[in-house]
Protein backbone atom coordinates (compact mmCIF):
# COMPACT_ATOMS: atom_id res chain seq x y z
CA UNK A 1 0.00 0.00 0.00
CA UNK A 2 1.31 3.44 -0.91
CA UNK A 3 2.31 5.48 2.11
CA UNK A 4 3.77 8.87 2.71
CA UNK A 5 5.89 9.57 5.78
CA UNK A 6 3.99 10.21 8.99
CA UNK A 7 5.35 12.52 11.65
CA UNK A 8 4.29 10.03 14.30
CA UNK A 9 6.63 7.18 13.46
CA UNK A 10 5.96 4.12 15.62
CA UNK A 11 8.38 3.32 18.39
CA UNK A 12 11.27 1.10 17.40
CA UNK A 13 10.22 -1.69 19.77
CA UNK A 14 6.78 -1.89 18.18
CA UNK A 15 8.22 -2.32 14.70
CA UNK A 16 10.27 -5.30 15.81
CA UNK A 17 7.20 -7.39 16.42
CA UNK A 18 6.66 -8.13 12.73
CA UNK A 19 9.75 -10.08 11.48
CA UNK A 20 11.64 -6.83 11.01
CA UNK A 21 15.39 -7.37 10.60
CA UNK A 22 16.43 -3.73 10.24
CA UNK A 23 14.67 -0.84 11.86
CA UNK A 24 15.77 2.79 11.52
CA UNK A 25 14.15 5.70 13.33
CA UNK A 26 14.68 9.43 12.85
CA UNK A 27 18.22 9.05 11.51
CA UNK A 28 20.08 12.31 10.99
CA UNK A 29 23.50 13.01 9.59
CA UNK A 30 25.13 16.25 8.46
CA UNK A 31 28.58 16.90 7.01
CA UNK A 32 29.44 20.40 8.19
CA UNK A 33 26.50 22.64 7.40
CA UNK A 34 25.10 20.24 4.82
CA UNK A 35 22.32 17.99 6.10
CA UNK A 36 22.44 14.66 4.30
CA UNK A 37 19.98 12.55 6.27
CA UNK A 38 17.17 14.51 7.83
CA UNK A 39 15.11 12.06 9.88
CA UNK A 40 14.96 8.77 7.96
CA UNK A 41 12.63 6.01 9.17
CA UNK A 42 12.54 2.57 7.59
CA UNK A 43 11.91 -1.09 8.32
CA UNK A 44 13.35 -4.02 6.40
CA UNK A 45 11.41 -7.25 6.74
CA UNK A 46 12.73 -10.77 6.58
CA UNK A 47 13.37 -12.04 3.01
CA UNK A 48 12.34 -8.67 1.61
CA UNK A 49 14.11 -6.75 -1.15
CA UNK A 50 13.78 -3.09 -0.26
CA UNK A 51 14.95 -0.57 -2.83
CA UNK A 52 15.98 2.93 -1.75
CA UNK A 53 15.46 5.14 -4.78
CA UNK A 54 16.70 8.67 -5.03
CA UNK A 55 18.91 11.14 -6.83
CA UNK A 56 22.67 11.22 -6.35
CA UNK A 57 23.66 13.06 -3.18
CA UNK A 58 20.44 12.37 -1.29
CA UNK A 59 22.24 10.27 1.31
CA UNK A 60 21.41 6.75 0.09
CA UNK A 61 24.94 5.41 0.54
CA UNK A 62 25.37 7.33 3.80
CA UNK A 63 22.27 5.57 5.09
CA UNK A 64 23.59 2.03 4.58
CA UNK A 65 27.07 3.00 5.76
CA UNK A 66 25.49 4.16 9.02
CA UNK A 67 23.90 0.72 9.35
CA UNK A 68 27.27 -1.05 9.43
CA UNK A 69 29.05 1.55 11.52
CA UNK A 70 31.22 2.98 8.74
CA UNK A 71 29.65 6.40 9.33
CA UNK A 72 28.47 7.55 12.73
CA UNK A 73 25.14 9.42 12.49
CA UNK A 74 24.40 12.56 14.50
CA UNK A 75 21.21 11.17 16.01
CA UNK A 76 18.56 8.50 15.61
CA UNK A 77 18.27 4.78 16.18
CA UNK A 78 19.41 1.83 14.08
CA UNK A 79 18.40 -1.65 15.10
CA UNK A 80 19.84 -4.56 13.12
CA UNK A 81 18.76 -8.14 13.87
CA UNK A 82 17.43 -7.02 17.22
CA UNK A 83 20.58 -5.16 18.28
CA UNK A 84 20.96 -1.42 18.69
CA UNK A 85 24.16 -0.76 16.70
CA UNK A 86 25.16 2.28 18.77
CA UNK A 87 25.36 0.36 22.03
CA UNK A 88 27.57 -2.42 20.67
CA UNK A 89 31.21 -2.84 21.66
CA UNK A 90 33.81 -3.15 18.86
CA UNK A 91 33.78 -6.95 19.24
CA UNK A 92 29.99 -7.12 19.16
CA UNK A 93 29.91 -4.83 16.13
CA UNK A 94 32.33 -7.17 14.35
CA UNK A 95 30.09 -10.12 15.16
CA UNK A 96 27.08 -8.27 13.80
CA UNK A 97 28.96 -7.30 10.65
CA UNK A 98 29.51 -10.99 9.88
CA UNK A 99 25.76 -11.26 9.39
CA UNK A 100 25.63 -8.31 6.99
CA UNK A 101 26.98 -8.48 3.46
CA UNK A 102 27.95 -5.18 1.88
CA UNK A 103 28.37 -4.92 -1.89
CA UNK A 104 30.26 -1.71 -2.66
CA UNK A 105 29.57 0.54 -5.60
CA UNK A 106 33.12 0.13 -6.88
CA UNK A 107 33.27 -3.56 -5.85
CA UNK A 108 36.19 -2.84 -3.47
CA UNK A 109 38.06 -6.02 -4.38
CA UNK A 110 41.48 -6.24 -2.71
CA UNK A 111 43.69 -5.56 -5.71
CA UNK A 112 46.81 -7.05 -4.15
CA UNK A 113 45.06 -10.43 -3.97
CA UNK A 114 43.73 -12.84 -6.60
CA UNK A 115 40.02 -13.65 -6.72
CA UNK A 116 40.67 -16.81 -4.71
CA UNK A 117 42.59 -14.87 -2.05
CA UNK A 118 39.85 -12.22 -1.95
CA UNK A 119 37.30 -14.89 -1.08
CA UNK A 120 39.59 -16.81 1.29
CA UNK A 121 40.49 -13.66 3.24
CA UNK A 122 37.26 -13.33 5.30
CA UNK A 123 37.13 -17.10 5.82
CA UNK A 124 40.64 -17.22 7.25
CA UNK A 125 40.30 -14.06 9.32
CA UNK A 126 36.77 -14.46 10.62
CA UNK A 127 36.11 -18.16 10.73
CA UNK A 128 39.69 -19.36 11.20
CA UNK A 129 39.39 -21.81 8.30
CA UNK A 130 42.83 -22.69 6.92
CA UNK A 131 42.29 -26.20 5.56
CA UNK A 132 42.94 -25.98 1.83
CA UNK A 133 40.29 -28.49 0.79
CA UNK A 134 37.57 -26.73 2.77
CA UNK A 135 38.67 -23.29 1.56
CA UNK A 136 38.63 -24.47 -2.06
CA UNK A 137 35.18 -25.96 -1.64
CA UNK A 138 33.71 -22.80 -0.10
CA UNK A 139 35.40 -20.49 -2.62
CA UNK A 140 34.22 -22.54 -5.59
CA UNK A 141 30.65 -22.74 -4.24
CA UNK A 142 30.48 -18.96 -3.82
CA UNK A 143 31.98 -18.39 -7.28
CA UNK A 144 29.60 -20.93 -8.84
CA UNK A 145 26.69 -19.01 -7.33
CA UNK A 146 27.74 -15.88 -9.20
CA UNK A 147 28.70 -17.82 -12.35
CA UNK A 148 32.41 -16.99 -12.23
CA UNK A 149 34.15 -20.19 -11.16
CA UNK A 150 36.55 -19.84 -14.10
CA UNK A 151 37.89 -16.53 -12.75
CA UNK A 152 39.21 -18.02 -9.52
CA UNK A 153 42.89 -17.38 -10.20
CA UNK A 154 42.54 -14.04 -11.97
CA UNK A 155 43.56 -10.69 -10.54
CA UNK A 156 40.95 -7.96 -9.98
CA UNK A 157 42.68 -5.79 -12.60
CA UNK A 158 41.96 -8.46 -15.22
CA UNK A 159 38.20 -8.46 -14.58
CA UNK A 160 35.44 -6.42 -16.25
CA UNK A 161 33.17 -4.12 -14.21
CA UNK A 162 30.34 -6.67 -14.11
CA UNK A 163 32.69 -9.48 -13.09
CA UNK A 164 34.10 -7.34 -10.29
CA UNK A 165 30.58 -6.70 -8.98
CA UNK A 166 29.82 -10.42 -9.03
CA UNK A 167 33.07 -11.32 -7.27
CA UNK A 168 32.37 -8.60 -4.68
CA UNK A 169 28.96 -10.17 -4.05
CA UNK A 170 30.52 -13.66 -3.88
CA UNK A 171 33.01 -12.40 -1.28
CA UNK A 172 30.16 -11.25 0.95
CA UNK A 173 28.06 -14.37 0.34
CA UNK A 174 30.86 -16.65 1.43
CA UNK A 175 30.13 -15.68 5.04
CA UNK A 176 26.43 -16.49 4.52
CA UNK A 177 25.01 -13.16 5.69
CA UNK A 178 21.40 -12.70 6.76
CA UNK A 179 21.21 -9.18 5.35
CA UNK A 180 22.63 -7.90 2.06
CA UNK A 181 23.28 -4.22 1.40
CA UNK A 182 23.84 -3.36 -2.27
CA UNK A 183 25.25 0.09 -2.99
CA UNK A 184 24.40 1.02 -6.59
CA UNK A 185 24.82 -2.55 -7.88
CA UNK A 186 24.29 -1.63 -11.54
CA UNK A 187 26.10 1.72 -11.64
CA UNK A 188 28.39 2.02 -14.65
CA UNK A 189 27.30 -1.26 -16.23
CA UNK A 190 25.78 -1.88 -19.65
CA UNK A 191 22.05 -2.87 -19.76
CA UNK A 192 22.73 -6.58 -20.31
CA UNK A 193 25.24 -6.82 -17.45
CA UNK A 194 22.87 -4.76 -15.28
CA UNK A 195 20.14 -7.27 -15.99
CA UNK A 196 22.47 -10.13 -15.01
CA UNK A 197 23.29 -8.38 -11.74
CA UNK A 198 19.58 -7.83 -11.04
CA UNK A 199 18.92 -11.53 -11.63
CA UNK A 200 21.84 -12.36 -9.37
CA UNK A 201 20.33 -10.23 -6.59
CA UNK A 202 17.08 -12.18 -6.90
CA UNK A 203 18.84 -15.55 -6.97
CA UNK A 204 20.90 -14.60 -3.90
CA UNK A 205 17.69 -14.02 -1.99
CA UNK A 206 16.30 -17.31 -3.26
CA UNK A 207 19.33 -19.37 -2.30
CA UNK A 208 20.62 -17.61 0.82
CA UNK A 209 17.25 -16.38 2.17
CA UNK A 210 18.67 -12.91 2.63
CA UNK A 211 16.84 -9.67 3.32
CA UNK A 212 18.28 -6.92 1.16
CA UNK A 213 18.48 -3.17 0.89
CA UNK A 214 19.32 -2.07 -2.64
CA UNK A 215 20.48 1.50 -3.14
CA UNK A 216 19.94 2.64 -6.68
CA UNK A 217 18.89 5.34 -9.07
CA UNK A 218 18.49 2.79 -11.86
CA UNK A 219 14.73 2.45 -12.40
CA UNK A 220 14.93 -0.86 -14.28
CA UNK A 221 16.98 -2.33 -11.43
CA UNK A 222 14.38 -1.05 -8.96
CA UNK A 223 11.57 -2.62 -11.00
CA UNK A 224 13.28 -6.01 -11.28
CA UNK A 225 14.61 -6.42 -7.77
CA UNK A 226 12.17 -4.62 -5.46
CA UNK A 227 9.35 -5.91 -3.29
CA UNK A 228 8.98 -2.41 -1.94
CA UNK A 229 10.56 0.95 -2.80
CA UNK A 230 11.29 3.91 -0.58
CA UNK A 231 11.81 7.26 -2.28
CA UNK A 232 14.55 9.13 -0.46
CA UNK A 233 14.17 12.84 -1.21
CA UNK A 234 16.31 15.53 0.42
CA UNK A 235 17.48 13.16 3.15
CA UNK A 236 13.95 11.99 4.06
CA UNK A 237 11.94 8.92 3.11
CA UNK A 238 9.17 10.82 1.40
CA UNK A 239 7.13 8.03 -0.14
CA UNK A 240 7.01 4.24 -0.19
CA UNK A 241 5.16 1.44 -1.92
CA UNK A 242 5.54 -1.13 -4.67
CA UNK A 243 6.99 -0.18 -8.04
CA UNK A 244 3.57 0.16 -9.62
CA UNK A 245 2.22 2.18 -6.70
CA UNK A 246 5.07 4.66 -6.91
CA UNK A 247 4.80 4.84 -10.66
CA UNK A 248 1.10 5.69 -10.45
CA UNK A 249 1.56 8.10 -7.57
CA UNK A 250 3.08 10.70 -9.90
CA UNK A 251 5.14 12.20 -7.11
CA UNK A 252 6.90 15.28 -8.57
CA UNK A 253 10.28 14.24 -7.12
CA UNK A 254 10.13 10.65 -8.35
CA UNK A 255 8.21 11.01 -11.59
CA UNK A 256 11.33 11.83 -13.65
CA UNK A 257 12.75 8.40 -12.72
CA UNK A 258 9.72 6.65 -14.20
CA UNK A 259 9.67 8.83 -17.30
CA UNK A 260 13.34 8.20 -18.03
CA UNK B 1 46.78 25.64 8.88
CA UNK B 2 44.70 27.11 11.68
CA UNK B 3 45.40 26.20 15.30
CA UNK B 4 42.15 24.30 15.83
CA UNK B 5 42.74 22.10 12.79
CA UNK B 6 46.31 21.45 13.92
CA UNK B 7 45.22 20.45 17.40
CA UNK B 8 42.56 18.13 16.00
CA UNK B 9 45.22 16.47 13.86
CA UNK B 10 47.54 16.04 16.87
CA UNK B 11 44.67 14.41 18.77
CA UNK B 12 43.93 12.12 15.83
CA UNK B 13 47.57 11.06 15.51
CA UNK B 14 47.69 10.38 19.28
CA UNK B 15 44.57 8.21 19.10
CA UNK B 16 46.00 6.42 16.07
CA UNK B 17 49.28 5.74 17.89
CA UNK B 18 47.44 4.53 20.99
CA UNK B 19 45.43 2.15 18.84
CA UNK B 20 48.63 0.84 17.22
CA UNK B 21 50.05 -0.10 20.65
CA UNK B 22 46.75 -1.55 21.86
CA UNK B 23 46.31 -3.73 18.77
CA UNK B 24 49.99 -4.75 18.84
CA UNK B 25 49.73 -6.24 22.32
CA UNK B 26 46.29 -7.81 21.99
CA UNK B 27 45.25 -10.65 19.67
CA UNK B 28 44.86 -11.37 16.83
CA UNK B 29 48.64 -11.28 16.29
CA UNK B 30 49.54 -10.71 12.66
CA UNK B 31 52.78 -12.75 12.73
CA UNK B 32 52.48 -14.06 9.17
CA UNK B 33 51.68 -10.62 7.73
CA UNK B 34 54.51 -9.00 9.74
CA UNK B 35 57.01 -11.53 8.35
CA UNK B 36 55.69 -10.93 4.82
CA UNK B 37 55.95 -7.15 5.24
CA UNK B 38 59.49 -7.44 6.70
CA UNK B 39 60.57 -9.47 3.69
CA UNK B 40 58.92 -7.09 1.22
CA UNK B 41 60.35 -3.98 2.87
CA UNK B 42 63.86 -5.41 3.20
CA UNK B 43 63.74 -6.68 -0.33
CA UNK B 44 62.48 -3.37 -1.74
CA UNK B 45 65.15 -1.27 -0.06
CA UNK B 46 68.14 -3.57 -0.41
CA UNK B 47 69.45 -2.43 -3.78
CA UNK B 48 69.16 1.28 -3.01
CA UNK B 49 70.79 0.89 0.41
CA UNK B 50 73.61 -1.23 -1.03
CA UNK B 51 74.31 1.34 -3.72
CA UNK B 52 74.11 4.49 -1.58
CA UNK B 53 75.83 3.12 1.53
CA UNK B 54 78.82 1.87 -0.43
CA UNK B 55 79.15 5.24 -2.16
CA UNK B 56 78.72 7.14 1.12
CA UNK B 57 81.66 5.16 2.55
CA UNK B 58 83.84 6.01 -0.46
CA UNK B 59 82.85 9.69 -0.64
CA UNK B 60 83.21 10.33 3.08
CA UNK B 61 86.65 8.71 3.16
CA UNK B 62 87.84 10.61 0.09
CA UNK B 63 86.62 13.90 1.56
CA UNK B 64 88.10 13.32 5.03
CA UNK B 65 91.46 12.00 3.92
CA UNK B 66 93.06 15.30 2.77
CA UNK B 67 92.15 17.06 6.04
CA UNK B 68 93.63 14.27 8.16
CA UNK B 69 96.66 13.98 5.87
CA UNK B 70 97.49 17.66 6.37
CA UNK B 71 97.92 16.90 10.11
CA UNK B 72 99.78 13.67 9.40
CA UNK B 73 96.86 11.78 10.95
CA UNK B 74 95.86 9.55 8.06
CA UNK B 75 96.02 6.50 10.30
CA UNK B 76 92.97 7.89 12.14
CA UNK B 77 90.87 7.54 9.03
CA UNK B 78 89.32 4.13 9.92
CA UNK B 79 88.31 5.32 13.38
CA UNK B 80 86.90 8.60 12.06
CA UNK B 81 84.88 6.83 9.36
CA UNK B 82 83.72 4.11 11.77
CA UNK B 83 82.43 6.59 14.32
CA UNK B 84 80.79 8.80 11.72
CA UNK B 85 79.14 5.86 9.94
CA UNK B 86 77.95 3.93 12.98
CA UNK B 87 76.85 6.91 15.06
CA UNK B 88 75.24 9.07 12.45
CA UNK B 89 75.71 8.50 8.73
CA UNK B 90 74.46 4.91 8.57
CA UNK B 91 71.19 5.43 10.46
CA UNK B 92 70.56 8.79 8.81
CA UNK B 93 71.17 7.67 5.24
CA UNK B 94 69.19 4.45 5.73
CA UNK B 95 66.39 6.33 7.48
CA UNK B 96 66.09 8.88 4.70
CA UNK B 97 66.18 6.23 1.97
CA UNK B 98 63.50 4.20 3.74
CA UNK B 99 61.40 7.32 4.33
CA UNK B 100 61.41 7.88 0.57
CA UNK B 101 61.10 4.29 -0.52
CA UNK B 102 58.94 2.66 2.17
CA UNK B 103 57.09 5.73 3.47
CA UNK B 104 55.79 6.70 0.05
CA UNK B 105 54.92 3.09 -0.71
CA UNK B 106 52.92 2.63 2.49
CA UNK B 107 51.16 5.99 2.10
CA UNK B 108 50.22 5.36 -1.52
CA UNK B 109 49.18 1.74 -0.95
CA UNK B 110 46.91 2.43 2.01
CA UNK B 111 45.69 5.67 0.42
CA UNK B 112 44.66 3.82 -2.70
CA UNK B 113 42.94 1.15 -0.60
CA UNK B 114 41.07 3.89 1.25
CA UNK B 115 39.99 5.65 -1.94
CA UNK B 116 38.72 2.44 -3.55
CA UNK B 117 36.86 1.46 -0.34
CA UNK B 118 38.99 -1.66 0.17
CA UNK B 119 39.61 -0.71 3.80
CA UNK B 120 35.87 -0.14 4.31
CA UNK B 121 35.23 -3.55 2.74
CA UNK B 122 37.60 -5.17 5.24
CA UNK B 123 35.96 -3.24 8.06
CA UNK B 124 32.40 -4.30 7.19
CA UNK B 125 33.40 -7.92 6.75
CA UNK B 126 34.69 -7.90 10.33
CA UNK B 127 38.29 -8.63 9.34
CA UNK B 128 39.88 -5.93 11.54
CA UNK B 129 41.93 -4.12 8.87
CA UNK B 130 43.75 -1.95 11.39
CA UNK B 131 45.86 -4.73 12.83
CA UNK B 132 46.25 -6.40 9.44
CA UNK B 133 47.23 -3.30 7.48
CA UNK B 134 48.60 -0.80 9.99
CA UNK B 135 50.08 -2.70 12.94
CA UNK B 136 51.85 -5.18 10.66
CA UNK B 137 53.45 -2.43 8.57
CA UNK B 138 54.57 -0.32 11.53
CA UNK B 139 56.01 -3.40 13.26
CA UNK B 140 57.82 -4.36 10.06
CA UNK B 141 59.42 -0.93 9.56
CA UNK B 142 60.41 -0.81 13.25
CA UNK B 143 62.07 -4.23 13.02
CA UNK B 144 63.66 -3.81 9.60
CA UNK B 145 65.28 -0.40 9.99
CA UNK B 146 67.89 -1.56 12.56
CA UNK B 147 68.75 -4.56 10.37
CA UNK B 148 69.08 -2.38 7.30
CA UNK B 149 71.24 0.07 9.26
CA UNK B 150 73.65 -2.73 10.24
CA UNK B 151 73.81 -3.76 6.59
CA UNK B 152 74.32 -0.15 5.51
CA UNK B 153 77.11 0.36 8.09
CA UNK B 154 78.97 -2.72 6.87
CA UNK B 155 78.76 -1.58 3.25
CA UNK B 156 79.87 1.96 4.05
CA UNK B 157 82.85 0.59 5.95
CA UNK B 158 83.67 -1.71 3.04
CA UNK B 159 83.50 1.30 0.67
CA UNK B 160 85.78 3.19 3.02
CA UNK B 161 88.21 0.29 3.29
CA UNK B 162 88.41 0.05 -0.48
CA UNK B 163 89.31 3.75 -0.71
CA UNK B 164 91.86 3.57 2.11
CA UNK B 165 93.34 0.44 0.59
CA UNK B 166 93.82 2.11 -2.79
CA UNK B 167 95.69 5.08 -1.26
CA UNK B 168 97.61 3.45 1.59
CA UNK B 169 97.57 -0.28 0.84
CA UNK B 170 96.08 -0.90 4.32
CA UNK B 171 95.15 -4.52 5.02
CA UNK B 172 91.56 -5.61 5.62
CA UNK B 173 92.47 -6.88 9.09
CA UNK B 174 94.25 -3.69 10.14
CA UNK B 175 91.38 -1.49 8.90
CA UNK B 176 88.68 -3.44 10.69
CA UNK B 177 90.80 -3.81 13.85
CA UNK B 178 90.93 -0.01 13.99
CA UNK B 179 87.19 0.15 13.39
CA UNK B 180 86.45 -2.37 16.16
CA UNK B 181 88.70 -0.66 18.68
CA UNK B 182 87.06 2.71 18.15
CA UNK B 183 83.42 1.62 18.24
CA UNK B 184 81.78 1.16 21.64
CA UNK B 185 78.72 -0.84 22.59
CA UNK B 186 77.00 2.48 23.36
CA UNK B 187 77.59 3.54 19.74
CA UNK B 188 76.14 0.31 18.38
CA UNK B 189 73.11 0.05 20.65
CA UNK B 190 72.23 3.72 20.48
CA UNK B 191 72.41 3.51 16.69
CA UNK B 192 70.12 0.46 16.63
CA UNK B 193 67.59 1.96 19.04
CA UNK B 194 67.60 5.24 17.11
CA UNK B 195 66.99 3.29 13.88
CA UNK B 196 64.05 1.47 15.44
CA UNK B 197 62.52 4.88 16.27
CA UNK B 198 63.17 5.99 12.68
CA UNK B 199 61.36 2.86 11.47
CA UNK B 200 58.44 3.43 13.81
CA UNK B 201 58.13 7.05 12.63
CA UNK B 202 58.24 6.04 8.94
CA UNK B 203 55.62 3.33 9.45
CA UNK B 204 53.37 5.49 11.61
CA UNK B 205 53.41 8.51 9.30
CA UNK B 206 52.93 6.37 6.17
CA UNK B 207 50.05 4.40 7.67
CA UNK B 208 48.38 7.47 9.18
CA UNK B 209 48.50 9.46 5.93
CA UNK B 210 47.31 6.49 3.88
CA UNK B 211 44.58 5.40 6.29
CA UNK B 212 43.21 8.95 6.50
CA UNK B 213 43.78 9.89 2.88
CA UNK B 214 41.26 12.17 1.17
CA UNK B 215 39.00 10.66 -1.44
CA UNK B 216 40.11 10.86 -5.06
CA UNK B 217 43.39 10.34 -6.86
CA UNK B 218 44.87 13.56 -5.48
CA UNK B 219 44.30 12.10 -2.00
CA UNK B 220 46.61 9.19 -2.82
CA UNK B 221 49.33 11.51 -4.14
CA UNK B 222 48.99 13.73 -1.10
CA UNK B 223 49.20 10.73 1.24
CA UNK B 224 52.41 9.51 -0.42
CA UNK B 225 53.92 12.98 -0.39
CA UNK B 226 53.00 13.67 3.24
CA UNK B 227 54.46 10.31 4.26
CA UNK B 228 57.84 11.17 2.78
CA UNK B 229 58.05 14.81 3.88
CA UNK B 230 56.84 14.32 7.45
CA UNK B 231 58.84 11.16 8.10
CA UNK B 232 62.04 12.80 6.79
CA UNK B 233 61.47 15.74 9.12
CA UNK B 234 60.81 13.37 12.02
CA UNK B 235 64.02 11.47 11.30
CA UNK B 236 66.07 14.64 11.78
CA UNK B 237 64.15 15.53 14.94
CA UNK B 238 64.64 12.02 16.39
CA UNK B 239 68.33 12.16 15.42
CA UNK B 240 68.77 15.44 17.25
CA UNK B 241 66.94 14.23 20.35
CA UNK B 242 68.85 10.96 20.39
CA UNK B 243 72.21 12.77 20.27
CA UNK B 244 71.17 14.85 23.28
CA UNK B 245 70.08 11.73 25.11
CA UNK B 246 73.06 9.54 24.21
CA UNK B 247 75.55 12.23 25.22
CA UNK B 248 74.32 11.76 28.79
CA UNK B 249 75.85 8.27 28.73
CA UNK B 250 79.14 9.17 27.12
Amino acid sequence: MLATKSNNAPAIEQSRTDNVVVSIRNLKKAFGDREILNGVDLDLHESENLVILGRSGTGKSVLIKCMVGLIVPDSGQINVLGRDVFTLSAREMNELRLQIGFSFQGSALYDAMTVRENLEFPLKRNLGIFEKRKLDEMVMTALDDVGLAHAVDQWPAELSGGMKKRIGIARTLILKPKIMLYDEPTAGLDPITSMEINELILSVREKYKTSSIIITHDISSARTTSDRIIGLINGKNKIEGTFEELKNARDPDLEPFFKY
Amino acid sequence: MDIKKGLVQVAEVSTFTKRVFRDFFFPPYEVKEIIRQCFMMGNKSLFLITFTSFLVGIVFTKQSRPSLASFGAESWLPSLVAQAVVRSLGPLVTGLICAGKLGSNIGAELGSMQVTEQIDAMEVSGTRPFSYLVVSRITATTLMLPLLVVYSDILSLLGSFLTVNIYNNTSFQLFFNEVAVNITYTDIFSSLIKSAFFGFAIGLVGCYSGYHSDKGTTGVGKAANTSVVVSMMLIFVIDLLSIQFINLFR
